[in-house]
C-alpha cells in the first residue's frame, strides 16, 4: 500500500503537474476575482472566504481528470485490479496520493492568498482548519467521479458535469466555516458537518468507485 | 416461437418483450386518462377558482407548480428503485426504465423551476432568490444533468446502466445532504409544504381539489412517458443487437 | 368565458404557456423518437427475415 501511495507520489512530482499547476491555478483565479469585481478592500474581505474556497474547489477539479488516466492508459490499473491489494485499498490510495498533491498544497497556500483578498485576521486559521478538513472529501468524491469516466475519451468535462453538484454540500459547509470564522460567529455546526461529510465520504464512497473501477475495467 | 409458462409475479414483467406487449395493452389508456386528468384540472384550476385573497390570479400557478415540483423529486425516486433493481437483480428493463425516466424528470425540475420564477416575480419582487427550496431545485437540475450526461457517453449498453445506476444511488445521497446543507446556508421566503397533513399552513379546499386532479394527470402523464421511452429505449436496444448479428454475419 | 386575471394575468398566462410549451415538447421529442425507432426495428426485422 505504502509503496503505491509512494509511486503515485513519485509520479506526480516527477511529472511536474501534481504540485505546480493546481496552485498556478487558484493563484491565478484569485488573483482575477479582485480584477472581475474591483479593489475595494471592505468588497473583498467579505467575498475571500468563498472566493478561496471556489479556487481551491476548481483547482482540485482540474487535477481530477489525470488521477487515473494514466494509468488506464498504460494498463497498470489492470495490473492493480489482479493484485492482492483490494481495488477499494488502490481507489483510496489513489485519493490520499491526490490529497497530497493537490489538497494540502491548496491548504498551506491559502492563507497567502488571503492576504491578497484582504481577509479578515481571525479568518486564516478557520479558512486553513476548514480547507484541511473538506479538501479529503473534495479528493475521495473526486476519484469517484474520474473511476466513472476513465474509460471515456472525451472525459473531462462530463467528469466536471458530475462531481461538481456532489461537491456542493463540502462546498457549502466549509466555505460557511471559513465566512462565520472571518467575522467571528460560532464555527461549531458548519464544521462537525464539513468533518462528518470527509469522514463519511471517505469511509463510503471508496466502495463505489472500485465498483465502478470494476465495471469499467470488465 | 413457445413461451414459457410464465409465473405472474411482478418479475415476469423484466422480460422485455412481456413488458412491450403489456404496455402495448396499456398505452392508449394511459395517455387518455392523462389527458382528461390534466386537461380537466387545469381547466378547473385556470377558470372555475376564485383568486387568493393575497396572491390574487397568481394563485393558479399552484396546479403547475406543485404538481411539477412533486414529480422532479418522485422522478429521481424512482429512478433511485430501478437503479437498485438493476444492481442487484439485472433487469435489463429496470435499467433502461431509469434510463427513460432522466429525461422527463429534468423536464418537471425546469418546468417547477420556471413555474416558480414567475410566480416569484409579483409576490417576492425577484425572478430568482437563493432560497431553499429554489436552490435545492436547481442543484437536482445538475443532478439530472449529470445523470442523463453519463448515459449519453458511454458506448456499452450495460457498463453504461452500471455507472448510471452508481451515480444514482451516490447522487441520492448527496442531493439530499445537499437539501439539508442548502437549508442550513439559507433559511428562505419560500411557504412550507402546501399539502402537509397538519391543515395550518395548508391550501384550502376550493383550491385543493383540482390540485389533486392536476397532481393526478401529471402523474399519470409520468408513467405514461416513462413507459413509452422504456419501449423506445428497449427497441433502440434490439436494433443495435441486431446490428451487431448483421455486422457479424457479413 | 376568459376569467379576469386582473393585474396579474401576464404572470399567470406565461405560466401556463411556458409549462404546456414544454410539456408538449416533451411528449412530442418522445413520440417523434419513438415512431422512428419503432419503424427501424419493423424494418430490420423483416430484412433479417428475408435474408434468413
Amino acid at each position: 500500500m505504502i509503496a503505491l501511495l509512494l509511486r503515485d507520489l513519485r509520479l506526480a512530482v516527477r511529472a511536474g503537474g501534481g504540485f505546480g499547476l493546481g496552485l498556478a491555478f487558484f493563484l491565478i483565479v484569485t488573483v482575477m476575482v479582485p480584477l472581475a469585481v474591483g479593489p475595494q478592500p471592505a468588497l473583498l474581505a467579505s467575498i475571500a472566504p468563498g472566493v478561496l474556497w471556489l479556487g481551491a474547489l476548481l483547482a482540485c477539479l482540474l487535477s481530477l481528470d489525470r488521477l487515473l488516466a494514466l494509468d488506464w492508459e498504460d494498463g497498470s490499473l489492470d495490473l492493480l485490479a489482479t493484485a492482492p491489494l483490494p481495488l477499494e485499498a488502490v481507489v483510496t490510495i489513489k485519493a490520499l496520493a491526490h490529497w497530497i498533491t493537490t489538497g494540502l498544497p491548496l491548504v498551506l497556500a491559502a492563507p497567502a492568498l488571503g492576504v491578497l483578498l484582504n481577509l479578515p485576521g481571525p479568518g486564516y486559521l478557520w479558512l486553513v482548519i476548514s480547507l484541511a478538513a473538506g479538501t479529503p472529501a473534495l479528493s475521495v468524491i473526486g476519484t469517484f467521479g474520474a473511476a466513472l469516466t476513465v474509460g471515456l475519451k472525451r472525459g473531462g468535462l462530463l467528469l466536471s458535469l458530475l462531481v461538481l453538484p456532489l461537491y456542493v454540500p463540502t462546498l457549502i459547509f466549509g466555505a460557511e466555516v471559513a465566512r462565520r470564522g472571518a467575522v467571528g460567529m460560532d464555527t461549531a455546526t458548519p464544521l462537525l458537518m464539513l468533518v462528518g461529510i470527509s469522514a463519511g465520504a471517505l469511509a463510503l464512497l471508496p466502495f463505489a468507485s472500485a465498483a465502478v473501477l470494476r465495471v469499467n475495467l470488465r | 416461437m413457445t413461451q414459457p409458462a410464465m409465473n405472474s409475479s411482478l418479475w415476469s414483467y423484466a422480460n422485455p418483450r412481456k413488458f412491450l406487449a403489456t404496455t402495448e395493452r396499456l398505452m392508449p389508456f394511459l395517455w387518455t386518462a392523462a389527458l382528461i386528468c390534466l386537461v380537466t384540472g387545469l381547466v378547473w384550476g385556470f377558470f372555475f377558482t376564485p383568486d387568493d385573497y393575497r396572491q390574487g390570479s397568481t394563485v393558479k400557478i399552484i396546479y403547475l407548480h406543485v404538481p411539477s415540483a412533486l414529480m422532479a423529486i418522485n422522478a429521481w425516486m424512482m429512478m433511485l428503485v430501478a437503479s437498485l433493481i438493476w444492481l442487484v437483480r439485472r433487469h435489463h428493463v429496470s435499467a433502461l426504465a431509469a434510463r427513460a425516466a432522466g429525461p422527463v424528470g429534468a423536464v418537471m425540475t425546469v418546468i417547477a423551476l420556471v413555474t416558480g420564477a414567475i410566480w416569484g416575480q409579483p409576490m417576492w419582487g425577484t425572478w430568482w432568490a437563493w432560497d431553499p427550496r429554489l436552490t435545492s431545485f436547481l442543484i437536482l437540475f445538475l443532478f439530472y444533468l449529470g445523470y442523463i450526461a453519463l448515459w449519453e457517453a458511454i458506448e456499452d449498453p450495460d457498463t453504461a446502466a452500471d455507472l448510471t445506476g452508481v451515480l444514482c444511488l451516490v447522487g441520492s445521497v448527496f442531493a439530499l445532504l445537499s437539501r439539508y446543507a442548502v437549508n442550513f446556508w439559507n433559511q428562505g421566503l419560500h411557504q412550507g409544504a402546501s399539502l402537509s397533513m397538519d391543515a395550518e399552513e395548508n391550501v384550502a379546499d376550493v383550491f385543493y381539489l383540482p390540485l389533486l386532479v392536476c397532481i393526478a394527470g401529471f402523474v399519470l402523464l409520468f408513467i405514461a412517458l416513462v413507459f413509452y421511452r422504456t419501449g423506445t429505449e428497449i427497441r433502440a436496444r434490439r436494433i443495435r443487437a441486431l446490428q451487431a448479428r448483421e455486422r457479424a454475419g457479413a | 368565458m376568459m376569467p379576469d386575471l386582473g393585474k396579474y394575468a401576464d404572470t399567470v398566462l406565461s405560466a401556463y404557456a411556458a409549462s404546456i410549451l414544454l410539456l408538449a415538447a416533451l411528449v412530442a421529442l418522445s413520440l417523434w423518437r419513438g415512431r422512428r425507432l419503432r419503424r427501424d426495428m419493423q424494418d430490420m426485422e423483416q430484412r433479417m427475415r428475408r435474408d434468413g
